[in-house]
């Protein structure tokens, strides 16, 4: 997983064990504003597009999901 | 001639609800989707008459916009797909370009169409209001368009399936008689649940075999969506009526009552025929999106949202909310402000803008009037406060021990969120925005107990028993909303029970319906509410 995504996650909310956490939206760790913050640094920081569509828990429950998720908008762009 | 005007009508429920069920009971799965299709057409012209045109015409012009944007869309899959890896980006960006002016052109045509026949009026008449101001004679002439019961309804149904073709949730469907009964299907055409084409096409076309467990258990749910209407929400009829058109005559009490008496209203109606309606797709096997969870249960606003009317706030929030907030220059706005404001205030600059345009869009869209954009705009104000001072209120309870996720806490929360939503109905009851807030004014500054104390409080419009039959019932329902918030499903504890025990609480049901439902003299069926948004 890229170091920088941790570091990112970090900016947006401290306060998490992002190695180990898995419910981060379903445990309300990252609420909806967290998450607008989120995807506009994603969007800058790996230069893709994250559609509406793929705003679902599943893709923001863990760092790992996030990733797995910008690596298959990389691949698509 | 056939005609109604409410699910709870005789023609529905005596006879257009059971000859389609007999009808779809015998017939083989290839006549089965007719028949439903069919029963919706003869419903839809039973409500709205010729106006049917108007169904015809937007399910036609989805179809066609659908198929238009799904070519597009192979065309230039197919064109990406064989160019060189360094131009497909542009070229991807040039096919949306195009794709996003057929898909405005396909809304367009659809918004278009409800916005002349709902808004033209109000328009007129505000535009006419201003020349007046202005000291201008000219003056327009208001039209007065008949609108198709369930338009918005329907008109958000067809726009979440061209947002959906568009942005590949779904195929765009080829068969015009499946999108046909997607978008008129009987049941849920007049008042809703908002459906997406993912959750009930296919299942509407595939016509399941009728099961006598989905027969039962829909039975059950249509006489206690019943059961809500007859016994409250029609009682409560008549003491709405006078208060809020006689508001002058009355003192803050009273309309406090009022305000209580009609959020009640609001929901029995509301999620009553809700009951009905998600009951009598069970009964054909179709399991349509639930549209409350029990909102007075909810802790803040924006939870009560989360519960009440659900179709219709998750429509805002996946085709308004987040692509506004999504969108290039307000995800820029968001990076710097985060910069500037921190974690929290950043992003709550885009989020208000967003969330804005969804407050703005709720309240045009329940009716056009300056109490409907009031109420909108009220809402967004308490959504708002709730999460600039969220920041402050987690500090404030941490520096006075108070566990938020406490038992009293919650309470006090839930009453709260209570109070505030009485208070933003009494608006939207109002007979205009003038007359809310003059009752609102009233609640404040002439809150007297003078009518209970010399008893006049019991004649205008609900008696003692009036009274009783109703907080026993609300707590009824009170206390089957405590047992579903803790997890327990009691449709299913019934169903596993001793089937005596089965039909016993279903005589019950209908014996608690006969006896204490307000109908016969005196009484004043309320007209379904949300029929006419």
């Amino acid at each position: 997983m890229d170091n920088r995504l941790i570091e990112i996650l970090e900016e947006i909310q401290p306060e998490v064990d992002y190695e180990t956490c898995n419910d981060l939206v379903d445990g309300h760790y990252l609420n909806s504003l967290a998450i607008l913050s989120l995807i506009a640094e994603l969007e800058e920081e790996y230069d893709i597009t994250i559609p509406t569509v793929e705003i679902v828990p599943d893709n923001f429950n863990s760092a790992e999901g996030i990733w797995n998720m910008i690596q298959r908008l990389q691949e698509e762009e | 001639m056939l005609s109604l005007s409410s699910y709870f009508s005789v023609t529905y429920l005596a006879l257009i609800l059971p000859v389609t069920v007999v009808l779809y009971a015998v017939l083989p799965q290839r006549f089965r989707r007719l028949v439903l299709l069919a029963a919706s057409y003869i419903f839809f012209w039973a409500v709205s008459e010729k106006l049917l045109v108007f169904l015809l015409a937007a399910t036609c012009s989805i179809h066609y916009f659908g198929l238009w944007l799904a070519d597009m869309q192979r065309e230039s899959d197919a064109c990406i797909a064989a160019a060189p890896k360094e131009q497909r980006k542009e070229l991807r960006r040039q096919a949306l370009r195009k794709q996003r002016v057929v898909l405005a052109f396909a809304i367009g045509s659809q918004l278009g169409t409800l916005l002349v026949l709902k808004y033209t009026p109000f328009f007129t008449s505000n535009i006419n209001s201003l020349l007046q101001f202005a000291g201008s004679s000219v003056q327009f002439e208001i039209p007065a368009f008949v609108m198709p019961i369930g338009i918005s309804f329907y008109t958000m149904q067809a726009m979440s399936y061209l947002f959906d073709v568009y942005r590949k949730i779904i195929p765009a469907d080829r068969n015009l008689f499946r999108l046909a009964l997607f978008m008129s299907f009987f049941p849920q055409i007049m008042e809703g649940p908002i459906c997406r084409y993912s959750e009930t096409a296919e299942q509407l076309w595939e016509a399941p075999k009728m099961q006598y467990q989905n027969f039962l258990s829909g039975i059950q749910r249509i006489f206690y969506g019943v059961m809500k209407k007859l016994v409250v929400a029609d009682r409560l009829n008549l003491f709405i009526k006078n208060i809020f058109s006689g508001y002058e005559n009355y003192d803050g009490f009273v309309i406090a009552v009022a305000a209580v008496c009609y959020t009640l209203q609001l929901y029995m109606d509301f999620s009553g025929t809700m009951d009905l309606v998600i009951g009598s797709g069970e009964i054909f096997g179709i399991t349509m999106p639930e549209n409350f969870k029990r909102p007075f249960f909810s802790a803040s606003i924006s939870e009560f949202w989360k519960r009440w009317h659900i179709t219709l706030g998750a429509w805002f929030k996946d085709y308004i909310f987040y692509p506004m907030s999504m969108s290039k220059p307000l995800k820029k706005l968001t990076v710097k402000a985060r910069k500037k404001l921190g974690n929290h205030f950043g992003p709550l600059i885009a989020g208000t803008i967003a969330l804005f345009c969804v407050w703005l869009s709720n309240g045009l869209w329940h009716g056009a009037g300056w109490h409907y954009i009031f109420f909108g705009m009220y809402h967004f104000a308490l959504i708002l406060c709730g999460s600039i001072f969220e920041p402050f209120a987690l500090k404030i309870t941490g520096k006075l021990h108070i566990s938020r996720s406490s038992r009293p806490y919650r309470c006090m929360q839930i009453i709260r969120t209570g109070i505030l939503v009485c208070i933003g109905e009494l608006f939207f009851r109002a007979h205009g925005l003038r007359a809310g807030l003059v009752m609102f004014k009233k609640m404040v500054t002439d809150f007297r107990l003078t009518t209970v104390w010399d008893q006049s409080f019991f004649t205008l419009g609900m008696d003692r028993h009036d009274f009783l039959i109703t907080a026993v019932f609300v707590v009824f329902l009170f206390i089957i909303g405590i047992y579903q918030e803790k997890g327990v499903v009691l449709r299913q504890c019934l169903a596993r029970r001793n089937v005596c025990v089965q039909y016993l609480c279903f005589y019950a049901l209908i014996m608690f319906v006969v006896i204490f439902g307000a109908y016969g003299r005196g009484y004043v069926p309320v007209d379904p509410m949300y029929a006419g948004f």
